[in-house]
């Protein structure tokens, strides 16, 4: 049979010699093998002391983006929830009734807005359909949890801190993600 | 009264037992740690480091979470037989350091305090004895869990253990010839004046390392605990505490036996080989410390040695353990023993055939 690259070798299969029975230099190889590694570079990193930084481009927990006086972008057309492929978004809507323009960018806002982080795959999908900037993925991932129900994450969890009252959260939460998100509008 | 008890001299043995029994423990423990660290450095890994500093801790989290765990007895086992088999591998591990001589004597309370238990004339016969009797814990324990794969882990354990003390004790025949006690006291001061002994048997200590590896059951030799083909191998049905005692009888094993062969065969507590250290001019004590402190030096790197080596090879075949066993350690100590006792004659008739 023909070979079909250059790279196949021919298995010798001799009864072993007296010194590859004793096994001991074959022993020394492997241990000059690992003792080498001893003073090779350590991958892995001290986790929760030490981060790796994300990508530009990861997708992590939504946020819901407020404006520079803190109200609301939503206004809950139901378009992310229409986008979403995972169905993870339900959303109700209300009226803003007058005094509440200080809490709510546009007349409708989303009296209820709920994201299913089980069903959620990531995909962003809810960004890019978002025409109020008000949805975006942070830099941040669900963590762990003891109940299934606790994944599904209420508009309390969603939002952004406010940008005058809690400006280091607001800072915090917005990370590098938002921006590119505007420099793309 | 016929014989004159000095109840100072007990007092002294007993302390001296508490002592060498603490350190052995408290030394085991930290070899688990120094295993895991060892493992995870060759392995480009980190190793244990989130209880205390640098993880120094974490043996001691290990026993607290092995004494609370729940202590499960098979209920068709052999009760007494299954918690005698933990306990005598821990005895017998313990036992052995009764006449390891860890030091030179030092001076105190006027008095002259030899740093070994006990100088008992057959010293070396007796750590056989010891050492085999390691087996029949782990025999014990494997017969009374009542279950298939402890009992093929521990009649591995058994044939395995049969099969290297045969070449360990030729090895051993061959360096009595050299040094023609069996003392370990002795040996050592031999060694203190002449050479070490590993210059004149370098065959016969590797083979008596070999030897010890497959007697501690580490890996390459560690059979009798397969983990990927009889589950725990003997320990299978253990828990709790009595688990620990077998896996922590395995690093006592380790401590002791790196004892032993830096006593047989690199000058026990002798600093440095052909230095007479006697002309350093420090006053006894600080002798015995430093002879101690070499000791101990010499115990490191036999533990660094087993570590790595379990680290690097993987398990031996069962065919293949006992070809090397009986069909090549077995007759190298054997021509080892002949070529010894040829030298030692020649020597002995001043070099005339």
């Amino acid at each position: 049979m023909q070979a079909l690259t250059n790279r196949a070798k021919l298995v010798e299969r001799k009864p072993m010699n007296l010194l590859e029975r004793l096994y001991l230099p074959a022993v020394f190889k492997g241990m000059t093998i690992t003792f080498g590694h001893m003073f090779k570079k350590r991958p892995t990193i001290n986790y929760p002391e030490k981060k790796r930084p994300f990508s530009p481009v990861f997708r992590g927990l939504h946020i819901l983006n407020r404006d520079e006086e803190g109200r609301e972008n939503c206004t809950a057309c139901g378009l992310c929830a229409v986008a979403c492929p995972a169905e993870a978004i339900t959303m109700e809507a209300a009226e803003r009734v007058p005094g509440e323009e200080q809490l709510y960018h546009e007349e409708k806002y989303a009296a209820k807005y709920e994201i299913n982080m089980l069903r959620c795959i990531f995909c962003g999908l809810c960004e890019d359909a978002c025409p109020k900037d008000a949805i975006y993925l942070s830099e941040t991932f669900a963590p762990a949890d003891y109940q299934r129900s606790q994944f599904v994450y209420k508009k309390e969890e969603l939002l952004i801190p406010h940008p005058i009252h809690e400006p280091d959260a607001y800072k915090k939460a917005l990370g590098n993600r938002v921006q590119r998100g505007k420099v793309n509008q | 009264m016929l014989i004159a008890i000095d109840l100072a001299m007990i007092l002294v043995k007993l302390v001296l037992i508490v002592i060498v029994v603490m350190a052995s423990l408290l030394i085991a423990m930290y070899a688990t740690y120094a295993e895991r660290k060892v493992a995870a450095v060759l392995q480009d890994r980190r190793g244990p480091n989130r209880a205390g500093p640098f993880g120094i801790l974490q043996p001691v989290a290990d026993g607290i979470k092995l004494f609370f765990k729940e202590e499960i007895i098979p209920n068709l086992s052999s009760k007494f037989l299954f918690i005698l088999g933990p306990s005598m591998a821990m005895l017998t591990a313990i036992m052995t350091s009764a006449i390891v001589p860890w030091g030179d004597t030092i001076h105190l309370f006027g008095r002259d305090i030899s740093l070994q238990i006990a100088d008992v004339n057959v010293g070396i016969l007796y750590v056989f004895a010891v050492v085999s009797m390691g087996v029949y814990g782990i025999m014990i324990g494997s017969w009374a869990s009542n279950n298939k794969y402890s009992l093929m882990g521990g009649l591995r354990a058994a044939s395995q253990i049969i099969s290297y003390e045969l070449a360990m004790g030729i090895t051993i025949i061959s360096l009595l010839m050299v040094t023609g006690t069996l003392s370990l006291k002795e040996m050592v001061i031999q060694q203190q004046q002449g050479a070490w002994n590993v210059f004149y048997q370098p065959l016969g200590f590797l083979l008596f390392l070999i030897c010890a590896f497959a007697e501690c059951n580490r890996t390459p030799f560690d059979l009798s605990e397969a983990e990927n083909e009889l589950i725990g191998g003997y320990h299978t049905e253990y828990s709790s505490m009595k688990l620990g005692f077998y896996l922590f009888s395995e690093y006592i094993n380790m401590f002791i036996s790196s004892v032993i062969m830096s006593t047989l065969f690199f000058g026990g507590y002798d600093v440095l080989p052909f230095v007479d250290e006697s002309a350093w001019g420090l006053s006894q004590n600080w002798m015995a410390i430093i002879g101690l402190a070499a000791l101990m030096i010499k115990v490191v790197c036999f533990l660094f040695l087993f570590m790595w080596v379990r680290w690097t090879i993987p398990r031996f075949r069962y065919d293949q353990l006992m070809n090397l066993g009986w069909r090549i350690l077995i007759p190298l100590a054997l021509l080892n023993m002949l070529v010894t006792g040829l030298v030692v004659l020649l020597k002995m008739n001043h070099w005339h055939f």
